[in-house]
């Protein structure tokens, strides 16, 4: 997809410009905050599990504290943005493969009590055998929690998050990392542990590494879906969570002592990270809502960048462009 | 699950489904919008016999043209479409301009591959014996979820009641021997309900009339098992491109990608758990 496409800007037929597609219904702060808490314990777990391999109890009572409470936090807020919260539970009736609701579920469930119980014996100092093997069950549990919301977004008919299921994984789990990294750095900036501090400096440096490359590629992929991620309100949001981000990597990398810095650093890769998660949510409402995002991803003839004349003149008089090979992805 | 349950052709749905041998044959509609008068039955018919609420703002007025229902929703399981268009017409003196208005009863297309029904965390969408999907409202918890993956924007949450509603094709009416209310209301036979199959041939008749008889611009949507959501249950006969009724040009289950999805998710956990080792290894 190098060269431009001969023709100038098609205009998109549509039905009175309504949209074809259903706007998501799923909402501000509550998706994106799950999002964000979601991958930071996911990752905050895979924290505690390598501290407490490389022998650094502290930091692995805190990152398993926090694992347990954002893991809870997180559930609580998906429960809130539930047409009906009192049937949370209706989650565990059945286990579904073809959906990825019902796998993150049971991913999630399972990861909580793996958490909790590690975080319980880390508070009560019982049990401790049975706390190190289900902290150690986290790094396996940790790494799905935070990627598996991006097959949740993927699999919709949604184009921004549909062709996007290349890119975004890997923006929620370089997010994971910044977000753990972030409270890795704040939790270490007053603690006198100095290698605690130095593995969370580049849990940030390579978290902030990994969510700016997957931001540029996701807003840069040659499909018109690419768009609403860098314009409009999606489009805003994202350039702050990248300028937060790569400001927030640019001083974690230069913070080799100054509290202040760390703490600076710890600030702009949260708001970098939660920033992202709006800004997703915003292009993926913003795609669904304009149909023209609906028929260049289906028109084989569209080039995935803009229409044909003839496709968009010629529908009236032939019949052949109803049924053409499938274009998405 | 056969091979094709995801994705393509897949001549028994309801068997696919779990129902044994003997289950119904698979009903559908076929939609023939070229008979369509927009006389809106199909739409009071299912409002009155499902009890569907108002929708909130039930008397304003949209300007597009005769149609202030606007689109399908949790409460408008029918929606007739009215298209106005400009064109150029043969008359007696010569060429005249002239308004050519287009009108469709779009309806749920109950998908062969219906993403709704595959993303539903609880189970509460399923599919009937009849080979429709149906939501169940005792089971639905309202995580709409289906309402960003159908890919018709077909299916919705009622605010006020917190759950997903959508078309049943009477279920009800199904299970009593009867058409759907939408079916039995069409004074033009423009809405036909029967066995998928016989519906099929019927409307292959019908787009071939029409060609023969100086109406090119006739094609099916949806009727196609080939196509991106393995054939629809509910498709139809249409005079122009699908988006200008606000249907998707060429639709596909989304579930269809959902292998490929999982393995980018897994290199990028994967990248995740490089990304600690590295952090962690090191001088302590």
């Amino acid at each position: 997809m190098t060269e431009q496409p001969q023709v100038p800007p098609a205009e998109f037929q549509s039905y009175y410009g309504r949209p074809i597609l259903k706007v998501s219904r799923w909402q501000e702060p509550h998706l994106p905050l799950y999002l964000f808490l979601g991958e930071l314990s996911g990752a905050m777990a895979m924290v505690g599990a390598a501290a407490h391999a490389s022998g650094r109890a502290p930091l692995a009572r805190t990152a398993r504290l926090a694992a347990a409470a954002s893991a809870y936090a997180g559930s609580a807020v998906l429960a809130a943005e539930l047409g009906r919260p009192e049937r949370f539970l209706h989650m565990l009736r059945v286990a579904k493969p073809t959906s990825p609701m019902s796998v993150g579920t049971w991913i999630l469930t399972a990861h909580s009590g793996l958490a909790s119980a590690a975080a319980a014996s880390e508070v009560t100092g019982r049990l401790r055998w049975l706390g190190a093997v289900a902290g150690a069950a986290t790094a396996v549990t940790g790494p799905a929690v935070a990627a598996y919301p991006a097959v949740l977004l993927a699999n919709t008919a949604v184009p921004a998050w549909h062709e996007a299921y290349r890119e975004l994984p890997l923006l929620f789990v370089g997010g994971a990392m910044t977000a753990a990294g972030a409270a890795g750095l704040a939790a270490s900036a007053f603690s006198s542990d100095r290698a605690d501090f130095d593995a969370a400096r580049k849990l940030a440096v390579i978290g902030a590494a990994v969510e700016s490359v997957a931001g540029y590629s996701l807003e840069t992929r040659p499909q018109l879906s690419a768009e609403p991620y860098r314009t409009g309100s999606g489009g805003k949001t994202l350039t702050m969570a990248r300028y937060l981000t790569l400001s927030g990597g640019v001083v974690a990398l230069a913070a080799r002592r100054s509290r202040l810095a760390a703490l600076m650093s710890a600030a702009l890769l949260t708001g970098g990270g939660l920033a992202a998660k709006f800004g997703v949510l915003r292009a993926g409402k913003a795609s669904a809502a304009d149909p023209k995002y609906v028929v260049a991803s289906q028109r084989p003839d569209s080039n995935g960048a803009a229409m044909s004349q003839a496709a968009v003149n010629g529908a009236a008089g032939s019949a052949a462009a109803v049924h053409g090979a499938d274009a998405p992805t | 699950m056969t091979s094709h349950s995801l994705y393509g052709p897949l001549a028994d749905v309801s068997g696919d489904a779990g129902y044994p041998e003997e289950h119904p044959a698979r009903v559908g509609f076929f939609t023939d919008t070229s008979v369509c008068i927009g006389c809106k039955a199909c739409e009071v018919a299912c409002k009155e016999w499902n009890g569907l609420p108002d929708t909130q703002d039930v008397l304003a007025l949209t300007g597009m043209s005769y149609d202030n229902t606007r689109e399908l929703g949790s409460n408008s399981w029918r929606h007739v479409a009215f298209v106005e268009q400009d064109v150029i017409r043969e008359i007696a003196d010569g060429d005249g301009s002239a308004t050519r208005w287009l009108m469709a009863s779009d309806v749920c297309k109950h998908c062969t591959h219906a993403a709704c029904l595959d993303v539903c965390p609880t189970g509460a969408l399923v599919r009937t014996e009849f080979g429709t999907v149906i939501v169940q409202p005792d089971v639905c918890n309202g995580c709409a979820y289906c309402v960003s993956a159908c890919p018709f924007g077909v299916i919705d949450r009622r605010e006020d009641d917190g759950r997903a509603w959508k078309c049943t094709m009477c279920y009800d009416r199904l299970a009593g021997g009867l058409e759907p209310a939408c079916a039995k209301a069409c004074p033009t036979d423009s809405i036909q309900f029967g066995p998928l199959d016989e519906l099929r041939d019927t409307a292959q008749a019908r787009v071939e009339h029409l060609h023969a008889t100086g109406h090119p611009e006739a094609r099916l949507y949806g009727e196609d098992p080939d196509d991106g959501i393995g054939g629809a249950g509910a498709f139809f006969l249409l005079l122009d491109a699908p988006e200008v009724y606000g249907l998707p040009p060429d639709p596909v289950v989304t579930t269809r990608d959902l292998p490929r999805m999982w393995r980018w998710a897994g290199v990028a956990a994967g990248v995740l758990a490089a990304g600690v080792a590295v952090a962690f290894t090191g001088r302590k």
